[in-house]
């Protein structure tokens, strides 16, 4: 990570944490560490500018939580809900993410090295997450748009009532949730699913996974009798 | 919402510093459960002893009257050692038929524990005051629980306080509720359970002193709970020489563990874990839904 300006340090041990997510809300660039988080809540939430802030240690839940433009990196694990309604920009965690890593998320790159946890990308809206390794139960739940790239296993459930985001599963599905199916894995698609990779900064061969999504059968409506019905729109 | 935590020592090195390391897990889980809080600590007690703890909530009771009643009743001595509105009794009389005289004779006490390792302690209001005012810190043993509550299924009370315990040296400390427990607590009653409170939670610690007292294992035990307990939960348990996680399959309840080779530790976040000794080193993971998670000291 390359800083064009000097970094400044934050240490949590010292500095309470409204004072760091306050400087980094005032802060319109530059570079900035974050020590002894051990495990707070809402660390580095709701940047809003062209930042890099690094975490080196655990963090608690909502960490980066609302997040736009900058990026967050965490040498770390977090808890819930990291990256919870990110807008934009990249967060990184070099560990493991507890439930709902990702929930949310509009737009802008979650990488999460480790696992996730339940839940992942839950209500996803348009972010893309990339995990190394697995993901737990209902991941992806009634996604709507992005991308979900999982380098491991998903648990059970994966996709329950998804709109239109995609999943790319390279390992195991314990099981699909309602109306998530398995579909085919294009071009286009291998083609997206290698530039996440790259941005992710992960090596594998789009190839080597499979693509799932919506069924779209729960959330159209089926006319049971659609010849009645067009007799009836035709008047 | 609610806060847990749970300690099990695996090795001899930390066992004086227990009450200390459960007091500090106990504290970051504060602004989780400000209503009340309580904890139950394993000390490794003298086997051929049980201790019983009693709570008198708001009274002046007449301690020495209730070890000299217990004794008739028990025909062994009685000692009494009172910490404010709880007293310790102790005895080398059976301890189950000295709690379920206490329920049926002493109607303003409430028995919170009995067994020859376990002691219990809660009080409504702040967490910090419950650990400072019952001495935590200054306990060592072999492992804590502890919880902050916040109340849903049933009023704030110390009563209605975790941990709850109903079997000998078995208690849990609960994040979460269950539904189908009045059903549930009418059964249990029914193979012999007494309960003290209407709180949910001590329904799923009395089920799991019913199945290990039927000779289930820890494990057996869970496994049966979780398909007799409907609703949402994180349990932590301790029992005389075990402890054990669970998570109901759905998994809404927060849940961490971390582990050495010295301890295990179990929290419903992971800054309660940041304060124990080489917890940067430690192997840290969620516990998976729907899966038994259990300790047990090697004999």
């Amino acid at each position: 990570m390359s800083a064009p300006h000097p970094v400044t340090t934050v240490d949590l041990a010292e500095t309470p944490l409204r004072d760091l997510n306050r400087t980094l809300h005032q802060a319109r660039q530059g570079s900035f560490r974050v020590l002894n988080p051990r495990g707070a809540h809402a660390v580095a939430c709701g940047i809003d500018a062209d930042i890099a802030v690094e975490v080196h240690g655990s963090v608690g839940y909502y960490c980066a939580g609302m997040h736009q433009k900058g990026s967050v990196y965490v040498d770390g694990n977090a808890s819930t809900g990291l990256a919870e309604n990110i807008m934009s920009g990249t967060v990184r965690i070099t560990g493991s993410a507890t439930m709902s890593a990702g929930a949310t998320g509009h737009g802008g790159l979650v990488v999460i090295e480790g696992n996730a946890g339940a839940r992942c990308g839950i209500s996803l809206k348009g972010a893309d997450i990339v995990v190394g390794g697995n993901v737990g139960h209902m991941s992806a739940f009634m996604a709507q748009a992005g991308n979900l790239v999982v380098l491991g296993d998903a648990g059970a459930d994966l996709g329950d009532s998804v709109y239109e985001a995609n999943m790319y599963v390279r390992g195991e599905v314990e099981s699909l949730g309602a109306d998530a199916i398995a579909k085919d894995l294009r071009p286009e698609h291998a083609r997206t699913l290698a530039g996440l990779l790259a941005a992710a900064g992960m090596e594998a061969d789009p190839w080597d996974f499979k693509r799932y999504g919506s069924a779209r059968s729960l959330y159209n409506f089926h006319i049971d009798d659609i010849d009645a019905e067009l007799a009836r729109r035709a008047g | 919402m609610c806060g847990i935590v749970g300690l099990f020592l695996k090795t001899e090195r930390f066992q004086s510093r227990l009450g200390e390391l459960t007091a500090s897990m106990l504290h970051e889980m504060r602004d989780r459960g400000p209503d009340s809080a309580g904890f139950a600590v394993y000390d490794q007690g003298r086997a051929e002893t049980t201790r019983i703890t009693v709570l008198a909530e708001g009274q002046r009771p007449d301690w020495s009257r209730t070890g000299a009643d217990l004794e008739d009743v028990l025909e062994a001595e009685v000692s009494v050692r009172p910490i404010r509105d709880h007293a310790v009794l102790e005895t080398a009389g059976d301890g189950s038929r000295a709690r379920q005289w206490l329920i049926d004779n002493s109607p303003e006490l409430d028995v919170l524990s009995y067994g020859s390792q376990i002691e219990i302690y809660k009080a409504v209001g702040d967490p910090d005051l419950v650990a400072i005012n019952y001495d935590l810190r200054s306990r060592s043993g072999t492992h804590a629980l502890a919880h902050t509550r916040m109340a849903t299924e049933s009023a704030v009370t110390t009563n209605g306080s975790h941990p709850f315990a109903t079997g000998a040296d078995t208690c849990l400390v609960h994040n979460g509720s269950l539904s189908n427990y009045n059903w549930l607590r009418t059964r249990l009653e029914r193979q012999g359970e007494i309960f003290q409170t209407e709180n949910d939670s001590e329904v799923a610690a009395g089920y799991l002193a019913w199945r290990l007292r039927e000779g289930d294992s820890l494990k057996q035990a869970l496994e049966l709970a979780l398909v007799a307990l409907d609703g949402f939960f994180t349990f932590a348990i301790g029992i005389e020489d075990g402890f054990a996680i669970l998570r109901d399959p759905i998994a809404c309840k927060p849940a961490i563990v971390a582990e050495t080779d010295d301890w295990v530790a179990m929290s419903s976040e992971y800054r309660a874990i940041t304060h124990l000794p080489d917890s940067g080193h430690a192997t840290v993971w969620e516990p998976a839904p729907g899966v038994i998670y259990t300790w047990t000291r090697a004999a």
